[in-house]
């Protein structure tokens, strides 16, 4: 049976007390689309995110994934199904090195045992030498390769960006999530961000959903973008018509949406 | 001070001879055990150079070792706050202790080796309870997410005392005279260099990252596929494990166990090894274990002020290195990593070597 849709979701909703923080929530991905999830502050994007990764169980509503149900699974195992994602507030493993972040993400793929980790065994050299391989590659896809062995933290802040999402990447996920890639970095970084978004794509035919705060870089990447306004999904649609959407408009009540 | 912060700031000429120091640490320590392990030896030629106060030093060096390196693993390196090391010492010792005074002979073995066996196996038996007791009280507390665990830790360490006071196979409070004292320094520096080789493996493996991911950041690790849930329990597990082992040690070296032993107290003697040599490091706490263990003998000819001496240390010492002696720093490896290197050049230039494995022929 051939999937058409990678991920859908139907009717999400959660409460924390009594504010809504999302209501019947839909969403239907199709391999290989990048959709653009805008709305403005506390509208509940990140909150979709938390469910979709299993942070949070939702009230109500079911999550699909490649066909399988995966509403009120563990994050681990959601994220092994091959769902990826970055944080809007950067969380790396700040006191590790570059390298170790990334062979974190991708280490259950190259398993070894108790056993073949304390014995030392063949077994346990030949996986780590793969992590280790397949670790640098992703880093060097970022350019990041040159600062394996820093310390996370010492990064500067677009590099840590960038690291996020190499971690993101290392553990081959099918559907990548992005929480705002492109905050706090300087035009000329936003810029190039695109360029890569667009590459990593391409190159491992990934699926992106994508929430992003700068409407330009939204507006120029996604082919179909949603939009949240306290929980609820005002509009969806292409760039064009999310623009002239006079709900739109009214929601960011002035704020510039072009 | 604020130039005296070292946040990955260190100058560079600082940074290297800090370097240079790690480098010899391992050869040197190796070399002063080696010579340890010669003088002691000489016994069998009627040489007694280490009297029996500081064989026994050094045989409760050991045991502390075991004890702050399997710590460290739970509060260091996977950064959970465990406070009931002392009650796993306890379940160790306990259970060892009991199944040596109980143990008659097995009948299918001959005597002489099942006085071989017999001590390693109590011992792992001990090991395997105090795991046993870490895996019914980290499954339901690490499950949740949030600091349980050193609450539960603490009422553990009660209970066990509590317990151990009541029941009547332990003695109450005159606890349990004449365990065999088969705890000698050979045992203790077996069961020690075992216990630091398996967790710095551990460490520097998967297992270990994963560990170490949970201590960074929790909703990171799980967002990037690690089970919290599955290490949290290993990790406290496998140090309880050890903290038994080390109990059973304890119990035939000082042939006497009482509840007592085993108090908050004791916890917190192992818990300062930890934070003083550095959480995260096992050299450090390799090295806080030594140290603390021989600085209230050394300074014994104080008298009275060897604990103010001792304490003051202690206070000084965070002061100006919170982080503890180490940080996060290991012993550098690079010197036995060269020689293997070097060794493994050797033999593949060696002609008619062939690289596959001959299991083909
Ligand atoms: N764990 C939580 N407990 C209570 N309230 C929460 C929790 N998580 C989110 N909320 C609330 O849900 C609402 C949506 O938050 P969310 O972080 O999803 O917004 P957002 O669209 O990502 O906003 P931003 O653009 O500022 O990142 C907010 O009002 C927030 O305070
Ligand atoms: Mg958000």
């Amino acid at each position: 049976m051939v999937t058409v849709t990678l991920l859908k979701v139907e009717d999400l909703s959660i409460s924390f007390g009594g504010l809504r923080a999302v209501s019947g929530f839909n969403l239907d991905l199709k391999p290989g689309e990048l959709v653009g999830l805008i709305g403005p502050n506390g509208a509940g994007k990140t909150t979709v995110f938390n469910i979709l990764t299993g942070f949070y169980q939702p009230q109500e509503g079911r999550i699909f994934f490649d066909g399988t149900e995966i509403t009120g699974l563990g994050c681990h195992k959601i994220n092994r199904l091959g769902i990826g994602r970055t944080f809007q507030n950067i969380r790396l493993f700040n006191e590790l090195t570059v390298l170790e972040n990334v062979k974190i993400a991708y280490q259950y793929a190259g398993r070894y045992s108790w056993g073949d980790a304390i014995f030392r065994t063949r077994v346990f050299h030949r996986h780590e030498k793969e992590i280790t391989d397949w670790a640098l590659s992703r880093l060097d896809i970022f350019n990041l390769a040159g600062k394996a062995d820093e310390i996370a933290k010492n990064l500067p802040y677009g590099e840590q960006r960038r690291l996020e999402i190499a971690r993101a990447l290392a553990g081959r996920p099918r559907l990548l999530l992005l929480d705002e890639p492109a905050a706090g970095m300087n035009p000329q970084e936003t810029v190039e961000l695109l360029e890569l978004i667009r590459w990593l794509r391409q190159e491992f035919s990934l699926t992106i959903l994508l929430i992003e705060h700068d409407m330009s870089l939204v507006m120029k990447l996604c082919e179909r973008i949603l939009v949240l306004d306290y929980g609820m999904t005002i509009a969806e649609g292409s760039p064009e018509k999310i623009r002239n959407n006079p709900r739109v408009i009214e929601a960011y009540l002035g704020e510039e949406v072009s | 001070m604020e130039t005296e912060k070292t946040t990955g700031l260190e100058s560079h000429t600082q940074a290297q001879t800090a370097e240079k120091w790690r480098k010899y640490l391992l050869p040197v320590g190796l070399l002063l055990l080696f010579l340890l392990n010669i003088l002691i030896f000489m016994e069998k030629f009627g040489f007694n150079f280490v009297n029996r106060y500081y064989k026994g030093i050094l045989i409760l060096t050991f045991i502390n070792i075991i004890l702050a390196v399997s710590l460290n693993l739970i509060n260091g390196i996977t950064g959970l706050f465990s406070i009931g090391h002392a009650g796993f010492m306890a379940v160790g010792a306990y259970v060892s202790a009991l199944l040596s005074i109980n143990m008659g002979e097995w009948g299918f073995l001959p005597p002489q080796i099942q006085s071989i066996i017999e001590f390693p196996l109590v011992l792992i038996l001990g090991g395997l309870a105090a795991a046993f007791a870490g895996l019914l009280i980290g499954v339901p507390t690490l499950r949740l997410r949030g600091d349980y665990l050193a609450i539960a830790t603490l009422g553990f360490g009660e209970i066990i005392r509590v317990v151990a006071l009541n029941l009547g196979i332990t003695r109450g409070a005159r606890g349990i005279p004449g365990i065999p004292n088969h705890t000698n320094f050979w045992w203790a520096q077996f069961f020690a260099v075992i216990t630091v080789v398996i967790i710095w493996n551990i460490v520097r493996s998967n297992h270990g990252r994963a560990m170490a991911a949970i201590r960074e950041d929790e909703m990171a690790a799980e967002a990037m596929g690690v089970n919290i849930t599955y290490y949290k329990v290993l990790s406290f597990t496998i140090g309880a494990f050890f903290a038994g082992l080390a109990g059973g040690l304890f119990a035939h070296y000082l042939s006497y166990i009482a509840p007592r032993s085993f108090d908050v107290l004791k916890t917190i003697e192992i818990l300062l090894m930890v934070v003083l040599g550095g959480l995260g490091s096992i050299t450090g706490s390799v090295i806080a274990a030594v140290v603390l263990t021989a600085l209230p003998e050394v300074l014994r000819f104080l008298q009275a002020y060897r604990m103010v001496i001792y304490a003051g240390t202690l206070v000084l010492l965070m002061i100006f290195r919170p982080q503890g002696l180490f940080g996060r720093a290991e012993v550098d490896l690079t010197v036995f990593q060269a020689l293997k290197s070097r060794a493994a050049e050797k033999t593949k230039s060696q002609p008619g070597e062939r690289g596959g494995n001959g299991d083909s022929a």
